[in-house]
């Protein structure tokens, strides 16, 4: 079983995945309990624009795909502040119009015909070792910050509006919150692709919410589960030779479905 | 001289393009009492958003302590209307109780063993200590609302502002709250908004009753007039509250 240590992709996809389960983990508890799961997904999405946009300038799609997802998250966060009745539609438009733009770019670029599949679901055994290195320290921004910040970011995701009468600037942080997931997403477009990014933020801080009793927790239950779906995942890509983005988001689904069925039961026999 | 607790001057909000408020004006003296009625959808928390700065006004001016409310934010509290919002997040009565500590200057720093020591006298004083590591989702409304009230409390502030505590909780918790608060109000601040004119009308200083226009008066006497403006059907009012007391004031002064 463990023979698949020995080879170097996939130590570094196991590295990729645990240091993914990290962002995903923190934003991730915070995206759900802020309840913009959706706009995640349609920071994902609409961060193809800028991949095709590399691939047409020829620089780094990952570069690319950063620069567009804080552009658009930033977007999202002006929609989703100011004109809350209709943000879903909003997000939507962004969503479609920002993959549309992607694979119009993709289309333009001469000879070069990229694998969108890679994107679309993901690639975490190719991941250079260069790409990990890039994984670090955005990680350590993303833990340093919401730790200084844990009793704001706590305040606002509970009652914002209490947050706001203590005098908490809440709008200075939901950006940041925004430009932070923008930061996440991109990360886990490598492991899991931008088709499935919404299931890995999501489904483990869903999972965690229900055993633990504050955020932090909720943080840090959401970061193990995530390390365990990846692990789980990418072990039965390799053993059956199945797509790893596609693994991963499966062994979290019947994860989910295995706590939501414990959770009925539960409350059936109290 | 103290500067009022709160002064509104000529101030009118529309929400979309909807009239709520209109030239409402009034001064209320530090250390009041005030209870807003009106009927439902009119206007009542959006005055009490405006005075907590929440919102803004379209038109004139609203001064609270006689700071504009969004200086004077760190000394006031807020109680809000929907304490059942995200009874699913996780987190304890008291990380809840603790965000009345949180502030302005002290973003980004830990919380402190005084902020701690503070909040657990102010859950020992609405009864909730024993709860304190409790998920606030496992609490029943009344429960909750004695949460937000040591929550509000913990900022330290000047003047109370209450938004329908006694909605959703058992009659039992309404009369503990005012009598909590009679107490509270000898060295606070006190506005609240309620529908029951029997409980209120015995225990506050001044009412304000709302809808769209606003009538002020000192004294807690809930006159005719504002009978006949927030409760348009009379039925209403009897079922609600003591009707002999409310007859008993029928006649002002």
């Amino acid at each position: 079983m463990w023979d698949f240590l020995q080879f170097e992709f996939m130590r570094n996809a196991i590295l990729a995945g645990v240091l993914v389960s990290i962002a995903c983990g923190i934003i991730g508890s915070l995206i759900v309990v802020n309840r913009i799961v959706f706009i995640s997904g349609g920071i994902a999405h609409a961060a193809y624009g800028g991949i095709g946009l590399a691939f047409f300038l020829g620089f780094s799609p990952y570069l690319g795909a950063a620069f567009f997802a804080l552009a658009v998250s930033m977007v999202m966060g002006i929609v989703s502040s100011n004109r809350k009745h209709r943000s879903d539609t909003i997000v939507s438009v962004l969503w479609a119009v920002g993959m549309a733009l992607g694979i119009v770019f993709v289309d333009m670029t001469p000879g070069y015909n990229v694998d969108l599949m890679s994107f679309l679901f993901g690639s975490i055994l190719t991941v250079p070792a260069n790409d990990i290195l890039f994984m670090v320290p955005l990680d350590l921004f993303i833990l340093i910050t919401v730790s200084a910040f844990y009793k704001e970011f706590t305040a606002i995701s509970y009652d914002e509006e209490f947050a706001f009468v203590v005098g908490i600037p809440v709008k200075l942080f939901y950006f940041f919150l925004m430009g932070m997931t923008a930061i996440a997403v991109v990360m886990t477009i490598r492991v899991v692709g931008l088709i499935l990014v919404i299931a890995l933020v999501s489904i483990p801080p869903y999972i965690a919410e229900k055993y633990t009793r504050s955020l932090g927790e909720m943080m840090l239950v959401s970061c193990f589960l995530g390390v365990l779906f990846t692990l789980v995942g990418l072990w039965l890509s390799y053993r059956y030779d199945l797509t790893s983005g596609a693994t991963i988001i499966l062994v979290s689904g019947a994860a989910f479905f295995i706590s939501h069925g414990l959770g009925m039961i539960r409350k059936a026999g109290s | 001289m103290n500067p009022p607790a709160i002064e509104m001057k000529d101030v009118s909000f529309a929400y979309e393009g909807k009239t709520v408020l209109e030239d409402v004006t009034f001064r209320l003296g530090q250390g009041d009492f005030l209870g807003i009625i009106g009927p439902n959808g009119s206007g009542k928390t959006t005055l009490l958003k405006l005075m907590i700065g929440l919102l803004k006004p379209d038109k004139g001016t609203v001064k609270v302590l006689g700071e504009t409310p969004r200086d004077a934010k760190r000394r006031i509290g807020y109680v809000p209307q929907n304490v059942g919002i995200n009874i699913s997040f996780p987190i304890s009565v008291f990380d809840i109780a603790l965000m009345g500590r949180l502030s302005r200057s002290r973003i980004g720093r830990w919380f402190s063993r005084k902020d701690r020591s503070q909040v657990e006298e102010l859950l020992k004083d609405v009864g909730m200590w024993k709860y304190a590591q409790t998920p606030i989702g496992k609490l029943s409304g009344g429960q909750r609302q004695r949460v937000f009230i040591a929550r509000a409390l913990a900022t330290s502030p000047e003047i109370l502002f209450l938004d329908e505590p006694t909605a959703n909780v058992d009659p039992e918790f309404e009369t503990d709250l005012f009598e909590f608060l009679k107490d509270l109000n000898k060295t606070v601040t006190i506005v609240i908004i309620t529908h029951d004119i029997g409980v209120l009308s015995s225990h506050v200083k001044s009412i304000a009753c709302v809808n769209r226009n606003l009538i002020f008066h000192e004294g807690g006497k809930v006159t005719p007039e504002m009978i006949k403006m927030a409760y348009p059907c009379p039925v209403d009012l009897i079922a609600h509250g003591m009707p002999h007391r409310v007859l008993s004031i029928h006649e002002e002064r």
